[in-house]
């Protein structure tokens, strides 16, 4: 892909969701089909008109236009359809043209995709295909680029999302604000898929890197947006942002590691982003308010110690009391794996060990850290775990980084 | 697939006035303790921490200050823990700061 085709798209991406989401709000959430129909067939038009005539100063714009009289044209189609089948329909041409004229202003366009998110946040629909038609829907990611992130294939995921969409029409989902005092409790979902979303991306199995670099920079993007509003900007939704930057942070440093999640040491601190972990400070600030302590706030705190380069006991101190608690709220065998490594930088090997030998877990994560923990207790069963790990370990970058270790020990 | 119980671990221990930074200390302590059975993923609940001062209604009308047994009996609180049985339970409260503080850890099964 050349450098003009690679900006068209990433336009065309941007612009997709904020179209699909001010059309839909016109013609309400059952027809998004059709929203996305139009806003596809603008997008032709634009890469064959751009190729002849080059692209026009104001690209937006010239896409609205084309999207505001495609829908029109599709509203007159409709209208004699209406009006032979239904005559007691008996609007004026002109109050059809009004009702059918898209409205792309700046605040109509955020307003629209925040109800978009919370239309597709629904609890009707399961939590794997939200992702999927967040990220068509909100993200305006390719069928074959949602494929790739769930290492599936293109049919299962339009097969995936035909059955959301359908869900969305059946349970008559409303592209509006939830009424206030559903807000709360909806936008708890919300954050959740914006967690997963970004989780998707950051622990993705894909090997396309930019494409799970997208799959973060767009939760953020979509958890910025609820920063907007008053009544979703609470100080969880703050946690889950800074979580997000201190995470993306460590994007480019992660990346030519061995994919030993648990394991910073070997992290190029000089690839980290100061600009992203001063916004996680930010947001981690804004967070601490209130009574609430939720997952997020814990992990949000975690990440920001493991941002501070220094290796004190103090960090460490700090990173093993907040999973202490991260796992009396929300359990996870990596959860586990961490604080367990927690224990071991703050508290010493031995503490460590017991509670590792307590761990009723059986994957390459666990007998890595169990070969951590014995190297220098006794190598002979550091090496044994190792080996474990090493036939346990998914992908051959994680096979090599293990063989690394155990031949450190040999010498 | 296994029956999973759930047990209660009540805690008592002497209520001592403590320096704050013992206290700290022993908050971390009692905080790696039940970190490690929630790592094992067998904590069913936080359950309650309480303070020592309370007050005792009894028949008749009659309230009493804390303490209410011996003095080193005083119920600092409790959580609800997940094991196979009864055994499994008491291995989970082996550990317990109580214990080290002079007091002890009771294991109920609990019921709904």
């Amino acid at each position: 892909m050349n450098q003009h085709e690679a900006a068209l798209k990433h336009l065309f991406k941007q612009e997709f969701a904020k179209m699909v989401a001010v059309i839909s709000k016109l013609y309400g959430l059952q027809h998004i089909e059709i929203a996305e129909d139009i806003v596809t067939e603008t997008f032709l038009l634009a890469t064959e008109t751009w190729e002849h005539k080059g692209i026009p100063l104001n690209p937006a714009a010239w896409l609205y236009t084309v999207a505001k009289q495609k829908t029109l044209q599709y509203f007159r189609r409709n209208k004699i359809y209406a009006e032979k089948v239904m005559p007691q329909i008996s609007l004026q041409q002109q109050e059809y043209e009004e009702m059918a004229e898209l409205n792309f202003s700046h605040q109509n366009i955020k307003d629209s995709q925040l109800q978009m998110l919370f239309a597709i946040c629904t609890p009707a629909i399961a939590s794997e295909a939200q992702i999927g038609l967040a990220l068509r829907i909100l993200c305006g990611f390719g069928i074959d680029e949602i494929a790739e992130a769930f290492l599936s294939n293109k049919e299962t995921i339009n097969k995936r999302l035909f059955r959301a969409k359908e869900k969305l029409r059946n349970e008559k989902i409303q592209l509006e604000f939830p009424p206030e005092n559903e807000i709360v409790q909806r936008l708890d979902n919300v954050l959740h898929i914006i967690y997963l979303l970004f989780s998707e991306g950051y622990y993705s199995k894909t090997q396309n890197e930019i494409l799970r670099k997208d799959l973060c920079i767009e939760a953020l993007r979509l958890g910025l947006m609820l920063t907007e509003y008053a009544k979703t900007n609470l100080p969880k939704t703050n946690a889950l942002i800074a979580l997000m930057c201190f995470h993306a942070s460590r994007f480019n440093a992660r990346q030519n590691s061995h994919e030993v999640s648990i394991l910073y040491e070997h992290q190029d601190v000089a690839l980290w982003d100061q600009a992203l972990i001063d916004q996680g400070v930010h947001f981690l600030n804004l967070s601490a308010q209130g009574n609430e302590i939720t997952s997020y706030h814990l992990e949000a705190r975690i990440a920001y110690w493991h941002s501070l380069k220094e290796d004190t006991h103090e960090k460490w101190e700090n990173i093993l009391q907040l999973y202490n608690r991260l796992l009396l709220i929300n359990y996870s065998p990596i959860v586990a794996l961490n604080r367990t490594y927690a224990l071991y930088k703050a508290n010493g090997r031995h503490a460590a060990l017991i509670e590792a030998e307590k761990l009723d877990l059986n994957n390459h994560f666990y007998y890595l850290l169990l070969g951590e923990l014995y190297k220098t207790i006794d190598d002979a069963i550091a090496k044994s775990n190792y080996e474990k790990a090493k036939a346990l370990a998914k992908t051959e970058t994680e096979k090599q980084g293990i063989q690394e270790k155990i031949d450190q020990l040999v010498q | 697939m296994n029956q999973v119980n759930e047990f209660v671990f009540l805690f008592r221990q002497p209520a001592l006035n403590q320096s704050p930074e013992k206290e700290e200390e022993i908050h971390k302590t009692w905080m790696d303790w039940i970190g490690g059975i929630a790592a094992q993923g067998k904590i069913a609940s936080n359950g309650l921490h309480l303070t020592p001062k309370g007050s005792v209604l009894k028949s008749g009308g009659v309230v009493t200050d804390g303490p209410f047994v011996e003095i080193r009996e005083i119920l600092g609180g409790f959580i609800v823990v997940k094991a196979d049985n009864m055994d499994d339970a008491i291995t989970l409260a082996h550990g317990c700061p109580a214990i080290d503080a002079g007091g002890s850890v009771e294991i109920r099964t609990a019921f709904l």
